[in-house]
């Protein structure tokens, strides 16, 4: 653990402050993942370790490398430009792709998670049906929207 | 005294970033919905890139940087593929 002595105390406070913070948004992004109840609000949860928690784990890994090695260590930003770029596309496809589903089932928009007190599984034959109906190419024509 | 912070900082960084992963886990095996599978493994992605940074953090270890960013391509791609095929039933037209 050499690596790990050769940073002053201050170097080690801001990069252990980061590391701190970017962890917790991450997993606090993972708990609303798992806790909120409707797709498009599960949308919004994992973005906080998306942003957040990238860019702070890539701060405090460029700070302590640059410190560690004397010299400015910059190849992580490749990584934080790329998640930056890449991210609104993913999740605009994806929301996208959700709300063109959801107009295919004539859902709307507040679809919830089935009560966990149930006892029998009721998602699976909705899964089958709706991989069905998604993966159909005919599905459109039915409910008479044109397919682009 | 500074190995201690940091050496306790990236344990919790460790641990906290296996939960989330172990969260979009249940997520992506549970997820009511084909979209909500898709949306659980992305996370899983990030969670897993975030994880190799902290892991190359702890080793002093340049390399684990090149896995990370390999693993942060792989999760765009994979990622744009699912939601076209959940979107118009097919990848590539």
């Amino acid at each position: 653990m050499t690596h790990l002595h050769q940073l002053p105390p201050w170097a080690a406070l801001v990069v252990a402050l980061f590391v701190v913070i970017g962890a917790t948004l991450t997993l606090l992004g993972g708990v609303g993942l798992v806790r909120l109840k409707s797709f498009y609000q599960r949308l919004h949860a994992p973005t906080l370790g998306y942003s957040y928690g990238t860019l702070l784990i890539i701060l405090a890994s460029m700070l302590m490398f640059s410190l560690a090695e004397g010299r400015a260590v910059v190849h992580e930003l490749m990584i934080g430009i790329f998640i930056m770029a890449t991210t609104p596309i993913t999740l605009l496809m994806l929301g996208r792709a959700a709300l063109r589903r959801d107009r295919d089932r004539k859902l709307g928009h507040n679809e919830a998670v089935p009560p966990r007190r149930r006892t029998e599984p009721p998602p699976l034959d909705d899964i089958e049906a709706e991989a069905e109906a998604g993966t159909d190419p005919e599905a459109g024509a039915e409910t008479g929207e044109p397919r682009p | 005294m500074t190995a201690e912070i940091l050496r306790f900082a990236l344990g919790y960084a460790q641990i906290a970033l296996i939960l989330a992963l172990a969260l979009a886990c249940w997520r992506m095996l549970r997820g009511p919905r084909a979209q909500d599978r898709v949306l659980g493994l992305d996370t899983m992605y990030i969670n897993a890139m975030l994880l190799f940074l902290v892991i190359g953090m702890v080793n002093g270890n340049v390399f684990f940087f090149e896995g990370a960013l390999v693993i942060a391509v792989l999760g765009f791609v994979t990622t744009v593929c699912a939601a076209k095929f959940l979107m118009r039933g097919e990848v590539i037209e």
